[in-house]
């Protein structure tokens, strides 16, 4: 399915990232959005407001964050291709429906524009400290899938991905930004509507007699419908059988739970997208995601100079997280060297998946601004030493 | 008593239950207690959308989390059984993806006006197109029983032993003065009356908030000894006073105190999405885009 000329801005701009996300939602289909204001995110919305009017779409600036997850996951099943975008405090608010998003399995996007915490933090400054809460904030066990882009361009081009994967597999899908590449003005090229795939939504052909609302397909996603179609569906955040009814016993919770986490683990094949640049000899990997990717960029260099094989592993998407390459790497290689605005998240899975096999260097930094490339460079000679 | 005997008639053979068109038969036995209130407002739901002209197909039930928050379990329509006070937003977000469906929120006061509160007032002052049905038994009742924000003052619950001291919500005035179109209160005892108001309220656009006084006797009432299901209907006969366009200022619950019922505000004003589209027709003429719909 291709993207609605409407809505797609074609040509060349110069945007910052949050405005690219705008422009990203806008050419996946995006038609509502509720959302509250927070720095540094709130530019997309912004863009949102300006711009729904004129193709047709609902933006609704709800009382809290708690509404703005709520009316998305209701929007969602209503048909709607929904989003609600975000930071820091109002992600914490979020967390609650973001469970039931998961439960009821609506295909949604959240963009989180990263911002220095915990609590209010630094609000008009860069963070990454949100990527553990991104994937474990809820309570329950559950799946979602994170992006992280490092530029406005890619802002504009994941929010789309995130469109297509939360259709694909029915899963509130994120996209992880922070204040730096949200603020960041760069070029961003939107193609022509016809070059930009869609997923559709994965609608029923069945009847409201033969149709289940939570019986998987091979890939273990059910097929959807909307509300008002007269398949008279009951959906709830209780645990619950096929036919969406609530049933409270550890058999249907095995079911249901097992499917929701297999559904992306057993996916993730298809789902996990990295970069990778001279891999191939490198003796030590730097391995980053979003704004810190880009700050690396001068220590690798510097470290080349020096005859150092440093290799590049960039997460495109973050969770789930690329495990198994990351453990074929590892055994070629000395060390992996993982620089992030946080005192220790991602780097956690990467010591998980290298299994021993390679050292792992963190190089933390608590936010606020970016490293400084002379800290990630030191880190690369302290790895091959 | 009379009104409710056409409901409650005993079959004479194996016929169809009389609201088998609105209830998911295969979901009967509900979990509610003998004598609860929340059956009882169900079935003049059900009354209610046998007379209304919307397709079925077109309404569709949110309810947040508690006793009153089944009831989308057991609704035969598009039902969505949410998050614990986010029943209006959900609705919300429904409501406005699809502007063509009718959503009617039913849950408890705890989840509306408790936890919910944020959203009741906010939907309100939006004037959102939205049908509320507050169920209120003056307790936690599926926790336990414990204090709410509809407690009466002195009245006794798991969490006030010694009898509660805190205000509670006058929920009618709560949603008047915030912007309802459409505010009344009934109790469990005025069946007919209340399926007649829930038809008016789905039949208005705009905000209709709709307070159900419901018995409470598992919990409620054998906390404060006040007697079984038949006692606390006894109870509204005596002490239910209809008072159609009453001040809503004057509608307090005190305990075992009179409780003022009745319709206290039918107003017109546009809603959200009548603001909405008529302000960007406005400004922006021809330009302006109105959204119709998942299929637009």
């Amino acid at each position: 399915m291709k993207a609605n000329p409407k809505n797609v801005l074609t040509g060349a701009h110069y945007l910052d990232g949050d405005h690219a996300c705008s422009e990203g939602a806008l050419a996946a289909g995006c038609n509502f959005v509720a959302g509250y204001p927070i720095t540094p995110s709130t530019e997309v919305v912004e863009r949102m407001t300006e711009r729904f009017p004129t193709i047709g779409g609902i933006f609704i600036q709800m009382e809290d964050e708690l509404a703005s997850m709520a009316a998305v996951v209701g929007a969602a099943w209503s048909g709607a291709k929904a989003m609600t975008v975000t930071s820091g405090p109002g992600f914490s608010l979020m967390m609650e429906n973001i469970g039931l998003a998961a439960m009821m399995e609506a295909p949604c996007v959240i963009i989180n524009v990263q911002r220095g915490g915990p609590s209010t933090g630094l609000p008009t400054l860069p963070g990454q400290a949100d990527m553990m809460q991104v994937r474990w904030g809820s309570h329950g066990d559950y799946e979602i899938i994170a992006l992280s882009p490092n530029s406005p361009q890619e802002c504009f081009e994941f929010t789309i991905k995130a469109f297509n994967l939360s259709e694909k597999y029915r899963v509130p899908t994120f996209v992880m930004s922070d204040e730096c590449v949200g603020h960041m003005t760069e070029k961003v090229i939107i193609p022509p509507a016809d070059q930009i795939e869609l997923e559709p939504r994965r609608y029923t052909t069945l009847s409201p007699a033969e149709y289940l609302p939570f019986k998987p397909e091979k890939d273990l996603v059910p097929q959807i419908i909307k509300a008002g179609d007269g398949y008279k569906i009951h959906i709830t955040g209780l645990t619950h059988d096929e036919k969406g009814y609530p049933v409270m016993n550890w058999q249907t919770q095995e079911k249901l739970v097992r499917r929701l986490v297999d559904k992306i683990r057993l996916n993730q094949d298809k789902i996990v997208e990295f970069e990778e640049e001279n891999t191939g000899d490198a003796e030590v990997i730097l391995l980053s995601y979003g704004i810190s990717s880009r700050v690396a960029i001068p220590a690798i260099q510097k470290a080349r100079k020096e005859g150092i094989k440093v290799g590049v592993l960039r997460l495109i998407v973050v969770w789930p997280f690329p495990e198994k390459r990351i453990y074929q790497l590892a055994k070629k290689i000395k060390a992996f060297v993982v620089p992030e605005m946080n005192y220790g998240q991602i780097v956690l899975e990467v010591e998980r998946s290298a299994k021993g096999q390679a050292e792992v260097y963190l190089v933390p930094h608590g936010g606020g601004w970016v490293h400084d490339p002379e800290d990630i460079y030191k880190a690369i000679k302290e790895a091959v030493r | 008593m009379s009104e409710t005997q056409v409901i409650g008639k005993t079959p004479q053979k194996a016929e169809e239950h009389p609201m088998a068109k609105i209830l998911r038969m295969d979901r009967i036995p509900h979990i509610w207690c003998s004598t609860c209130g929340i059956g009882t407002a169900l079935t003049s739901f059900a009354t209610a959308l046998e007379k209304v002209n919307i397709p079925l197909d077109h309404i569709c039930v949110v309810s947040g989390i508690g006793c009153s928050g089944r009831i989308a379990g057991y609704v035969k329509l598009d039902s969505f059984h949410s998050t614990h006070g986010r029943a209006l937003p959900f609705a919300t977000g429904l409501k406005l993806g699809n502007p063509k469906l009718k959503v009617v929120v039913i849950s408890g006061d705890g989840d509306i006006a408790g936890i919910g509160g944020n959203h009741l007032i906010h939907s309100a002052r939006r004037n959102m197109d939205l049908v509320v049905l507050c169920i209120n038994n003056f307790v936690y009742a599926m926790t336990g029983g414990q204090t709410a924000a509809t407690t009466p003052l002195t009245a006794i619950t798991s969490t006030s032993p010694y009898g509660n001291y805190e205000r509670p919500f006058n929920l009618p005035h709560l949603a008047a003065s915030c912007g309802a179109v459409y505010v009344a209160r009934w109790t469990c005892l005025h069946v007919r009356r209340l399926a007649k108001s829930i038809e008016e309220a789905i039949n208005k656009k705009g905000f209709s908030f709709i307070e159900i006084i419901a018995p409470c006797s598992t919990i409620y009432a054998r906390r404060n000894r006040l007697g079984d299901g038949l006692d606390l209907m006894k109870f509204y006969h005596d002490n239910a006073i209809i008072k159609h366009g009453a001040d809503t200022r004057e509608l307090d619950i005190g305990y075992q105190d009179k409780i003022i019922v009745g319709k206290f505000v039918d107003i017109e004003r546009p809603t959200f999405l009548d603001s909405l589209n008529a302000w960007n027709k406005k400004v922006l003429g021809e330009k302006f885009r109105e959204y119709g719909g998942p299929n637009d």
